[in-house]
């Protein structure tokens, strides 16, 4: 199978020529919020391999925020981020990207400080990478190509099914549908392209982390116990202490949040904060997100976070440092709604990544509270969302589920074996 | 935060529908002098119902609600406006939202009849009165000061029917709203229940997470006074607690459109019958499509036995279609995807309950219950006499409150009703209420699907639009104590 990788460019900006960068962002969409797939400068389209691709300029409107800890305020340069997900190696896609939109990129990272006419594309970008500490992929190997197909095929079944489908046994109907589908494929309607062969180098990887990390967590077990007492009375304190920072979001910022979102049925969300100082939430920063990347990587099951089942990439990312970090996601639905079904469904996940964040409402035993406190969490959240300047997402109009319904048509139509009920399953998925 | 609601200071229209009272106007009013208007606030407020009992029962209402435009039209300071929420100040009509609650196409805002960008309403002036009293009941309200306070947009006349205008028996799925405040707000609901915190519905107490809606506090001064202490800040004033929002939306219905594209559907009457009960979700009576009435369970609060049921025994959506409007606009769900013991519901927690495909699709509905008081409007037709005369326009002026718009009427207007991907499904959105139109991908929205045990899907295409958006804003619905603040008179 052909495993996701992310691609993640985080460069400071020229403040001479921020106004030309955003000039040429917005020249890559349509209208806001509406990336134009084959724009001159990064043609989205033309990469088959390309799930999710954003550019964003990491303004930062919490940066004084640190002062509500005593410290003084930081500056940090001005940020742009390129973030994108992919199949297959980022090294591989870095060149294509290089080969594709040359001139665009070199256009965008023009502004960008350290960047000349004669630098080499694929080096610089290799140089400002920052790959996340923690990421997260909705099903693993699920190519956009798979995705298209399955697309084509659920298309095809519904056109097929309409038309009526004799059979007295559940069983007998899937055997007319499975034929029918066999037929589109030798006809060259429909295409199951083969899965590709998973890279050794991937699967050795995978191995040595899944099985790495816990023996390494087993090797400091006496440690990590001698230490937790300490940890824990150290935690409660900062938990008790650390002040709140929830100002009423402004309503002309939410305003032009609100008009990029909701054009696809999927929708983009960045978020940038600083992390609260100190050495216990630096660990425990670092724990829940490492914790977080394990369990995306060997534990969830295909299309779930949890009990979410709607995003379909997400990571977090230090930002020059490890004092900020920067989470993206990918969603379905509007943002109400995706910070709803968090409260409900996965707070616990919730609290444990974003309490480590300045001002986030105060949680106790890192998992409790917090973003229960539904008015608070929602305004914490907007004010920390900032805008993406350009998003794209190579298969419009379908959802995180319609991709897991149309996988599971492909299977079944691969299935060996299947009974009656297995077919009646199928067929309900229709 | 247990004090008990002072029923004397909440407009009547949050625990009672006037069924007695069976005529009704609305009128949309714009603001034209700020100084009458509040001088005939002060005369109209002794003829606004309020929610106390009363004996014997009063023949006239007035309610009476403003947008945000109409409260700074009054006078109030823009510094407490703005914390008020920021849905209701941004308005209905405003793009954003407007993608975001699906009214797009033909229901987009530019072309609502009113309400329209620019065409805010100021106030809704709701007179409501049993027959006899209503026309001088109205008269006397719509007198010279009235005349000169305000530009009046009245919406027809309406009256109240057994049924709405498709046919079909409304009103039945209604929260019951925990007056009493008994209700200790869990963190794992995991058993449906009808009765929702009185939060949900009335600002200045607690909602379904326990904790109190963002809304203005106002220091204490003498123009103050009159207000009560707000619960987590006594030293200042509530002006929102008892009052709530009041969503508005005027839904013209194509009677004779849906009866005739159901017809067409179907081989026979009874078959049409039985399209337009699983469009809908009821049958004409009203009795749910699911189970039977009268299930040996009841329901908290559930009330009438129409009403007494949840989709639990219908997993497979062939008894009452997972796209249903009543199954959208109410999914009658819990916390938790299924019941279990301790480690089952770890195993939920995490991830790890169950990988059927069907498995922990929705939120859970006890978020997001909205309390209707809508009435129909326009004649009635009966799609079985033919004519060949333009219909006069009927519908419903859809009238919800809630105390958080975004949450509670948004929430089930954008992703669970308007939205063509509820549920796990695909191409299909409200079947009743869905605007057709196609998403920006080019997916259509526009089917409508039967699911059937054991056999393949029935898929009906093609729907036309059976409702249309003709007008809409966000209101807040002020308490008793909140009128006579607005309505006293100012120097500015």
């Amino acid at each position: 199978m052909t495993p996701q990788s992310t691609f993640t460019v985080l460069a400071p900006i020229d403040p001479a020529r921020e106004g030309e960068l955003r000039g040429l962002l917005d020249a890559m969409n349509d209208a806001p919020g509406r990336v134009d797939p084959n724009n001159q400068i990064v043609p989205f389209e033309q990469f088959d391999t390309l799930h999710f691709a954003r550019l964003l300029i990491l303004d930062d409107q919490t940066v004084g925020d640190v002062e509500i800890h005593g410290l003084a305020r930081r500056t940090y340069p001005l940020y742009l981020a390129f973030l994108g997900d992919i199949d297959g190696g980022e090294r591989a896609f870095l060149k294509e990207l290089a080969r594709r939109a040359g001139p665009g990129l070199r256009a965008v990272f023009s502004c960008c400080e350290g960047f000349r006419p004669d630098t080499d594309l694929v080096a610089w970008m290799k140089q400002h990478r920052s790959a996340p500490i923690a990421n997260f992929v909705n099903t693993r190997g699920r190519t956009v190509t798979q995705i298209r197909e399955e697309a084509a095929l659920w298309d095809a079944l519904q056109r097929r099914v309409d038309a009526g489908v004799p059979g007295d046994t559940a069983l007998a109907r899937y055997e007319t549908l499975r034929d029918f589908a066999t037929g589109e494929i030798d006809a060259g309607r429909l295409r199951f392209t083969a899965p590709g062969r998973t890279p050794l180098l991937w699967s050795i990887r995978k191995f040595v982390h899944m099985v790495g990390m816990p023996m390494l967590a087993l090797a400091f077990l006496p440690v990590l116990i001698a230490t937790l007492p300490f940890y824990v009375v150290a935690l409660r304190r900062l938990e008790r202490s650390d002040p709140e920072l929830i100002p009423t979001v402004d309503q002309e910022y939410s305003d032009a949040l609100a008009a990029t979102e909701d054009h696809d049925v999927t929708n983009q969300f960045s978020a940038l904060g600083s992390r609260k100082p100190g050495s216990v939430r630096l660990i425990t920063t670092l724990g829940v997100l490492m914790t977080i990347e394990y369990a995306a990587r060997h534990l969830t099951w295909p299309g779930r976070l949890g009990r979410i089942r709607t995003i379909h990439f997400a990571r977090w990312v230090f930002v020059g440092g490890r004092d900020r970090v920067v989470f993206c996601s990918n969603y379905d639905g509007g943002v109400d709604t995706y910070m709803d079904d968090f409260i409900n469904k996965a707070g616990f996940g919730l609290n444990a990544s974003f309490s480590n964040c300045i001002g986030y409402p105060t949680t106790n035993w890192l998992i409790r509270d917090g973003c229960k406190d539904e008015r608070k969490y929602k305004e914490f959240l907007r004010r920390h969302t900032i805008p993406t300047q350009v998003w794209y997402k190579a298969y419009p109009g379908l959802t995180a589920i319609d991709l897991d319904r149309n996988s599971r048509l492909r299977q079944g139509l691969l299935a060996e074996e299947m009974t009656e009920r297995d077919a009646a399953d199928w067929l309900a998925l229709l | 935060m247990s004090s008990a609601v002072d029923f004397a200071d909440v407009q009547g229209l949050v625990r009672f529908g006037h069924g007695s009272m069976t005529m009704a106007r609305y009128d949309l009013l714009e603001i034209k002098d700020p100084d009458a208007a509040r001088s005939w606030l002060r005369m109209a407020i002794p003829d606004v119902v309020t929610a106390a009992k009363v004996s014997p029962r009063p023949t006239t209402a007035l309610h009476l609600a403003f947008t945000a435009p109409g409260l700074q039209a009054l006078g109030l300071a823009d510094s407490v406006i703005a914390d008020f929420s920021h849905e209701f100040r941004t308005g209905m009509a405003a793009e954003a939202r407007s993608r975001l609650i699906g009214d797009v196409g033909n229901n987009s805002p530019e072309h609502w009849q009113w309400g329209g960008p620019g065409h805010e309403p100021h106030v809704l002036a709701m007179f409501f009165g049993e027959e006899a009293d209503f026309e001088a009941f109205v008269g006397r309200l719509r007198g010279e000061l009235f005349e000169r306070a305000f530009e009046a947009h009245p919406l027809e006349m309406a009256h109240l029917d057994v049924t709405e205008p498709f046919g079909f028996a409304d009103g039945i799925s209604q929260p019951e709203i925990d007056w009493k405040q008994r209700r200790r707000t869990p963190t794992d609901q995991r058993e449906y229940t009808n009765v929702v915190a009185l939060g949900e519905f009335l600002l200045g107490y607690e909602n379904e997470y326990g904790k109190l809606t963002d809304r203005p506090l106002l220091d204490a001064d003498a123009t103050a006074a009159g207000l009560l202490d707000a619960p987590e800040a006594p030293d200042k004033k509530d002006l929102a607690r008892n009052g709530t929002y009041l969503v508005m939306r005027q839904l013209e219905q194509d009677v004779r459109g849906f009866w005739k594209f159901v017809h067409e559907q179907s081989e026979g009457p009874e078959e049409a019958e039985q399209l337009a009960a699983a469009m809908v979700g009821r049958t004409r009576a009203g009795a749910p499509l699911v189970g039977g009435a009268g299930a040996s369970d009841s329901i908290d609060g559930a009330g009438p036995p129409e009403n007494q049921f949840t989709f639990d025994d219908d997993p497979t959506g062939s008894e009452c279609p997972f796209g249903a409007h009543i199954r959208r606009a109410n999914p009658r769900n819990t916390d938790e995807p299924e019941r279990g013991g301790l480690l089952k519901r770890l195993r939920i927690a995490t991830g790890f309950g169950s990988k059927e495909f069907r498995y922990d699709l929705m939120s859970s509905v006890r978020f997001h219950r909205i309390l209707r008081r809508g009435r129909a409007y326009g004649a009635t037709i009966d799609p079985t006499q033919p004519t060949d005369e333009l219909d006069a326009p009927t519908g419903l002026h859809f009238i919800c409150i809630n105390a958080n718009i975004s949450r509670q009427f948004e929430f089930v207007q954008g992703a669970w009703l308007a939205s063509s991907k509820f549920s796990g499904m695909t191409g299909e959105a409200d079947p009743l209420l869905g605007t057709r139109e196609p998403l920006l991908s080019g997916d259509s929205t526009n089917s409508f699907k039967l699911p059937k045990d054991g056999d393949l899907r029935r898929r009906v295409s093609d729907l036309p639009q059976f409702v249309t958006l003709r007008g809409g804003a966000y209101f807040f619905l002020p308490s008793l104590r909140a009128l006579s603040y607005l309505a006293q008179p100012r120097t500015d």
